[in-house]
């Protein structure tokens, strides 16, 4: 296991490598952020000033050099708006980018799984055709639409829970949490929802088509003529194959949630890392963009790393053939 | 027999309501089996024998269904009980082994959880007392080390090894029945006569009967006490299994003793029974054999009826062959 994961690791790094170089000379394409920061009646020696400032007046090569060796100290670079370290600025916001996260990933386990398994164990079911219909709706309606409907019907029509903003927090070792309060987890309901939808219909298609594959196979049968109950031969047998798969791709698909929280967290004014991202691609704030792109390229090689492990620990199969490398 | 049979099975019917029509995969299927006997079920694919078996287990999925005819297990009728009833018999007194052993082992469940499930799913038993029945049951079946085994995961056995798991998981409630839907199929020829070994021993010693389906002659031979031939759903021929192989009295008995190769002679093409199965959706009236038969005429058109012979056996033609007619024309090899 830890050769496994040595090597993983290597990898890792060279990922972050290579992800660096296509980052750091990509952003240098779009746009010239010394115009974000000079009056049009500044002359041409203010602007080579605030040029010089920057740092931008050096080759593209040796600006990539320098955020490199600083990046290896865990230093990536300075915010052009903020005049803070862009590492800092992201870590202060990522605590409630990673809440509302994980609050999706919650909601799409704890209903994507069981509407799942209802719609694998009873295909033919009225119920089974609307929870599958309905799956279908949240995968193609844009997150951005249906956040805007969520805002008309749940805070403008009939007024229940708050559009904008975390509400209430409660500081947990400096951290700001939203989850605690009651008012906290109103403002957090809808946001999370929103993101959660196409993860939700992700698990439940998932979730019914591992069940209608594994509801055939003959250890299910074998279990049955055990003479086993029901819920042992459903909760036991079945759930541990099909979730196999479901734990896969949701791990991968965490790294999504965080990635894409940008279009709710633009929609719902929830103060995190995506809304950041995009007021800095507005004002070309080209470190804090590099930073954030760089942290969620780790965020993903983490989570693939961890995946791996969570994987070998429920698949037995898996686990031993590592073992015999 | 003075004894009464363990089970009785008379004029079962199980067909499949499916879009095309009804199938009748079981279509009057009647036989009993004694105590300590084994009872080879032998046919082509799709002769219903596997549904058969299914049907023992009560575990025929929509859109099959058990239509008709009886099923008494040790004088209790199981036809029309209620899936909770079912559920406390399966694995109690009656157990099933399946054809693939490496599809019936859960892979991710450690051999020890799924027999002591099996067990605990049918006895109020301790965990530990569960564990060390399960152990012997290993032990039975010639799993050498069983501590070391029941803590292993189903991919670290061998097919043989995984088949024998499957044997000991179907032992472990001592059931009056056990069906065996062609359990070595799938194995070696080695492994297979290792196993068969076991499971002779396991019959004469505790009077365990069992139910052996295969298309296997050879298996059948060796191994069963009786033999029923089946044939798009209903059993053609009936007997001794000695006396069935040597002087079959179904031409299609006949047909599938020629196209066993050891019986055949060096040089010489092995016989094959011209034709295909007929469909089970489009069984044509009369006997269902009579489109591939040499011996078929304008009788045929009407179904016979499996009427008894001499010596406890039974056949279901209008134009049955000699007991004494040799099985291979030619003589055998």
């Amino acid at each position: 296991m830890s050769v496994f994961i040595l090597r993983r690791l290597l990898q890792s790094a060279l990922v972050m490598v290579a992800m660096a170089m296509i980052v750091f000379f990509g952003i240098h394409m779009v746009g010239d952020p010394v115009y974000m920061f000079v009056s049009p009646d500044m002359d041409q020696a203010d602007i080579d000033q605030v040029t010089r400032a920057l740092g931008l007046d050096r080759p593209i090569w040796e600006q990539f050099w320098a955020f490199m060796t600083s990046a290896i100290q865990g230093d990536l670079g300075r915010s052009f708006v903020f005049g803070e370290s862009a590492l800092g600025l992201i870590l202060q916001r990522m605590p409630a980018t990673l809440e509302l996260a994980f609050s999706a990933l919650l909601l799409a386990v704890v209903l994507g799984i069981p509407l799942g398994l209802y719609a694998g164990l009873y295909p033919d079911s009225k119920t089974s055709k609307t929870i599958m219909a309905g799956s279908i709706l949240g995968f193609s309606l844009p997150t951005f639409w249906v956040g805007i409907m969520m805002i008309m019907v749940f805070a403008v029509v009939l007024g229940w829970l708050p559009s904008t903003g975390r509400g209430d927090t409660v500081d947990v070792f400096g951290v700001k949490l939203s989850f605690l309060t009651l008012d906290g987890l109103r403002h957090l309901a809808l946001p999370a929802l929103n993101l959660a939808l196409l993860k939700i219909s992700l698990v439940i298609r998932l979730t019914r088509a591992g069940t209608r594959e594994a509801m055939l196979q003959d250890y299910i049968k074998f279990a049955r003529a055990k003479g086993l109950s029901r819920n042992r031969i459903v909760g036991v047998h079945l759930l541990k194959n099909i979730l196999i798969p479901v734990v896969t791709v949701l791990g991968l698909e965490f790294g999504s949630l965080v990635a894409f929280s940008v279009v709710t967290e633009t929609i719902f004014a929830w103060p995190g890392m995506g809304k950041l991202l995009i007021e800095s691609i507005q004002q070309l704030d080209r470190p804090v963009i590099v930073a954030y792109l760089m942290m969620i390229v780790f965020l993903f090689v983490i989570i693939n790393l961890l995946v791996d492990v969570v994987y070998s620990l429920l698949d037995p199969r898996v686990r031993l053939a590592d073992r015999g490398n | 027999m003075s004894e009464p049979p363990v089970l009785e099975v008379s004029d079962l019917k199980t067909h499949f309501f499916t879009k095309a029509g009804v199938a009748r995969a079981v279509d009057g299927v009647s036989f009993s089996l004694a105590r300590g006997e084994v009872l080879g079920l032998v046919g082509e694919s799709g002769s219903g024998k596997t549904v058969t078996g299914f049907s023992l287990m009560g575990l025929v999925d929509a859109p099959g269904r058990v239509v008709g005819g009886s099923i008494r297990l040790g004088g209790e009728e199981l036809v029309g009980k209620s899936e909770r009833d079912w559920r406390s018999l399966r694995g109690r007194k009656i157990a099933m082994i399946f054809q693939d052993p490496m599809m019936t082992l859960n892979p991710v469940l450690r051999v020890d959880t799924q027999m002591i499930e099996a067990i605990r799913a049918h006895e109020d038993l301790s965990e530990e007392a569960a564990r060390e029945r399960a152990r012997a049951a290993l032990a039975r079946v010639g799993i050498p080390s069983p501590d070391e085994r029941l803590v292993a995961y189903p991919h670290q056995f061998s097919g043989g090894m995984r088949q024998r798991v499957a044997i000991a998981i179907a032992l472990l409630n001592e059931p009056d029945v056990i069906v065996a839907d062609e359990p070595t199929t799938a194995l070696d020829v080695t492994i297979q006569a290792q196993i068969l070994y076991e499971v002779q021993k396991l019959c004469a010693d505790t009077g365990l009967a069992m139910i052996w389906i295969t298309h296997d002659l050879a298996v059948v031979g060796g191994l069963a006490d009786r033999v029923a031939v089946m044939y798009a759903g209903r059993i053609v021929e009936e007997g001794p299994v000695g006396e069935v192989l040597d002087g079959p009295l179904h031409p299609y008995t006949r047909g599938l003793i020629g196209s066993v190769p050891s019986h055949n002679r060096r040089g010489r093409r092995l016989t094959q029974i011209p034709g295909m199965a007929p469909s089970l959706l489009a069984l044509p009236p009369g006997c269902s054999f009579a489109a591939r038969c040499p011996r078929a005429d304008s009788l045929c058109t009407a179904m016979p009826e499996l009427v008894p012979t001499e010596g406890d056996r039974a056949v279901r033609c209008h134009h049955p062959h000699r007991a004494d007619e040799p099985a291979i024309e030619g003589g055998s090899a």
